[in-house]
């Protein structure tokens, strides 16, 4: 049989064996943590708490704001000591609760009543997924609950578990598939529930397959739901190529995967998902791993959501004399830190520490005109003709080449051997180009 | 145990914030140029085993005057000297293998000046030339010096029924046909890098596995030349070589894999490098049966790199998910 995959990609050194076997540890609680309101896409929470408030691990400590929202609460029993802008991962100041831990406390931290999954209807699940403040663990968090609230005129027909985890270091989805296989499915089902959906299909690459042994021979007892091996090639967990490989379907440019009847959720929601109701617990963990050369002991963490990066390093044992980079995310798509203190959010799933070897790039010549980006780019652009036009300011021949289909998976990049920033030119394109759709809507 | 706290105020100054993505394949344009450079040497090889040990001469000749050439340019451009990155040592490097054994010296650094001189720096250097400059600097020598270029010499284990003219020539002129195992081995008149198609095809091969030449060049071009040729030789086998010869004889492998497969003058998009290597075969084999030369690879390639950009511009792959007619 042909393993399923999409048209172009890379592979990359992976670089898993560093953490693959290293099951997840539970970090204890830092000295302070800082819970920015903007931990997902959309409007911001709204601040409940104020200075100098007690307040508990896993209570609220702000409200969604809109329907594109997400609550927050603590991971931490502790003293509000101050909010206000804390820089993020993200490299943005960002609103922000600095809660200090009471480490004397012995208090329990809050849960919700668990629901019995067998009786739970679907708005019940989507609920529930709102008030503990499920969002995306895939990296773009987007808020759960309204991806488990499609409009009705959208048929769904497949649910997609993405066990891909195609990016090079992290091994947390893969931990989770292997150490929590049983809770995972529950998981899915209720997930499929919500969407009344009967097709779930759990998409993991071949190069785990201890993963794909497990989940496959779990499956057997649910009917509906199946394991499909893909091949290993970055970006293949990118939620278009993974519903190409598949469906067969493509994602039409500026369509949303509903639009073609699939819905992916990530490993780590799913999990989630499965702790808000069965558990009753609310997202206030973050499961991520710590990786890299330069880290000195890598592992797989479960830490408070808010805990400062520094915090989680020093956890890991401190850096390496050759360290140069630290990377919240993965090494292709993740954001490479310049403040220490920003912290983990509910959506992070690495920290890596690069060292000098592993991020050496040679000088940038000219283009040399190779084709191997347009090779490579898993979108069919033509990547070294849209940095072009975004180094020339042509912005309207940008817009025209489909700049804005770009999703800087970092392909072209890593691929291009003169060593040309080809994903900051198209990133810089691709903002000025949105600028002027903006413009031309409101003029 | 030192803590990040330790290590933060001594490294931070270190920290790395270039954006994503932060891994590299380890490719760079001076490793690039290496490989096709080390590809080569199993052509170059093959020319000192039949054409003797002067050819070294040749080669040296064409590499150093190459080089120099680029580096004395940039330096009155006032541009970073590159002279190490590999290329200018590659296009002297092809130069040489496209001359006749026993090319007088001097005509031969003539030609490595305008290769680079003519070929690449007056566009603006790597990257930005529009023709194959060793084939640039090639053509230049077949016109300033048509004798000389044409002059060929017996490779050193002839058999009798060798003669020193070139297969192609021999058959154009005398309807004599060359057999293939000559031809593959390279035991043949020619020019220096072309005559031993096993030589190329290891080179070729190898440049194929890395990832450096792309496939889909060379196989339109042998495609092409199969079916282009195969017409004609259908139609009258006695009057037209039959393809298989075509495809062995003069240098059609070595342009095929060292010269088409040139990526700055070559299509980047993959549906682009097939029409690409077709065109090529399609001008050859007009040339080979049609025109008075008897060779003609150094021209079909250069009047199809003359089209790349436009063969970029109509292969631009439909984005995923586009409809086919949305196309722009």
């Amino acid at each position: 049989m042909a393993i399923s995959t999409f048209n172009g990609g890379i592979h990359p050194p992976e670089y898993k064996e560093l953490t693959e076997n290293c099951a997840f540890e539970i970090m204890p609680s830092p000295e302070e943590i800082i819970l920015p309101v903007s931990q997902h896409l959309g409007k911001d929470a709204q601040p409940v708490v104020k200075k100098g408030d007690e307040v508990f691990a896993g209570q609220l400590v702000a409200k969604a704001e809109g329907f594109i929202s997400a609550p927050i609460h603590s991971s931490v029993t502790g003293k509000v000591l101050s909010i206000g802008k804390e820089v993020t991962p993200s490299g943005f100041p960002k609103d922000s609760i600095i809660i200090k831990t009471d480490k004397n406390s012995s208090a329990e931290k809050i849960l919700l009543p668990p629901l019995d999954p067998e009786t739970i209807t679907p708005d019940e699940i989507r609920q529930r997924v709102a008030e503990a403040g499920i969002v995306g663990q895939g990296g773009a968090a987007f808020p759960t609950y309204v991806k488990l609230s499609p409009p009705k005129d959208k048929q769904i027909d497949v649910v997609i578990l993405n066990g891909c985890e195609c990016e090079p270091y992290l091994t947390r989805d893969y931990r989770f598939m292997i150490e929590r296989p049983d809770d995972l499915i529950e998981g899915f089902k209720l997930i499929l529930k919500a969407l009344g959906v009967n097709r779930g299909v759990i998409g993991i690459e071949n190069n785990k397959p201890e993963a794909i042994r497990i989940l496959s021979e779990k499956v057997k007892s649910h009917s509906g739901l199946e394991v499909i091996s893909l091949k290993t090639k970055y970006p293949q967990g990118a939620e278009k190529m993974l519903i190409k490989a598949v469906t067969g379907r493509e994602v039409p440019p500026g369509k949303l995967p509903m639009d073609v009847g699939a819905v992916i959720q990530n490993i780590g929601t799913a999990l989630a998902i499965y702790d808000a109701i069965v558990k009753g617990e609310v997202l206030i963990t973050a499961a991520l791993t710590v990786s890299g050369k330069g880290i000195k002991n890598p592992k797989n963490l479960l830490v408070p959501v808010g805990t400062p990066i520094h915090d989680v390093i020093d956890y890991c044992g401190g850096v390496t004399e050759d360290a140069v980079k630290i990377v919240v995310g993965g090494p292709m798509m993740g954001v490479a830190q310049f403040d220490l203190h920003a912290p983990v959010l509910k959506a992070t799933s690495g920290i890596l520490v690069l060292t000098k070897e592993e991020v050496e790039k040679s000088p940038e010549t000219p283009c040399l005109r190779c084709g191997q980006c347009v090779g490579a780019c898993p979108l069919n652009l033509v990547p070294t003709k849209l940095a072009r036009y975004s180094q020339l300011q042509k912005y309207e021949e940008a817009e025209g080449a489909d700049i804005t289909v770009c999703m800087e998976c970092g392909t072209c990049a890593y691929t291009c051997p003169a060593n040309i920033p080809l994903v900051q030119w198209i990133r810089l394109g691709k903002q000025k180009v949105l600028q002027m759709q903006r413009e031309r809507v409101t003029n | 145990m030192e803590t990040l706290a330790q290590t933060e105020t001594k490294q931070k100054v270190y920290f790395d914030l270039t954006t994503s993505p932060h891994l590299h394949s380890g490719w760079s344009t001076s490793k690039v140029m290496w490989f096709v450079n080390l590809a080569l040497a199993p052509s170059i090889a093959a020319a000192l085993v039949f054409f003797g040990l002067y050819q070294i001469l040749i080669i040296l000749t064409a590499v150093i005057f190459a080089v120099g050439t680029e580096a004395l340019i940039q330096f009155i451009r006032k541009k970073e000297i590159t002279w190490f990155d590999g290329s200018a040592a590659l296009t002297g490097l092809l130069l040489a293998l496209t001359l006749p054994p026993n090319f007088s010296l001097s005509a031969t650094a003539i030609g490595s000046i305008v290769a680079i001189g003519l070929g690449k720096q007056i566009f603006g250097g790597i990257g930005y030339n529009i023709f194959n400059p060793a084939l640039v600097g090639r053509a230049f020598l077949q016109a300033a010096f048509p004798v000389q270029i044409t002059t060929w010499t017996k490779p050193n284990f002839a058999v009798d029924s060798v003669s020193s003219a070139t297969p192609l020539a021999a058959f154009k002129f005398d309807k004599f046909i060359t057999d293939t195992s000559s031809l593959a081995l390279g035991n043949v008149g020619g020019s220096l890098g072309e005559t031993s198609a096993l030589a190329v095809l290891i080179g070729g091969i190898f440049l194929i596995v890395v990832g450096i030449v792309n496939w889909r060049i060379p196989v339109s071009m042998i495609i092409g030349m199969f079916f282009f040729s195969g017409i004609f030789w259908l139609i009258n086998p006695q009057q037209y070589p039959s393809p298989v010869f075509q495809i062995f004889a003069g240098s059609f492998l070595f342009g095929a894999m060292f010269m088409a497969t040139d990526w700055v003058t070559s299509p980047i998009t993959n549906k682009g490098m097939w029409i690409f290597g077709l065109g090529i075969s399609l001008v050859l084999v007009v040339i080979r049966i049609f025109g008075g030369l008897p060779e003609g690879v150094m021209y079909s390639i250069l009047i199809m790199n003359a089209f790349v950009p436009m063969i970029n511009r109509f292969t631009r792959p439909r984005t995923f998910g586009a409809l086919k007619e949305e196309k722009k």
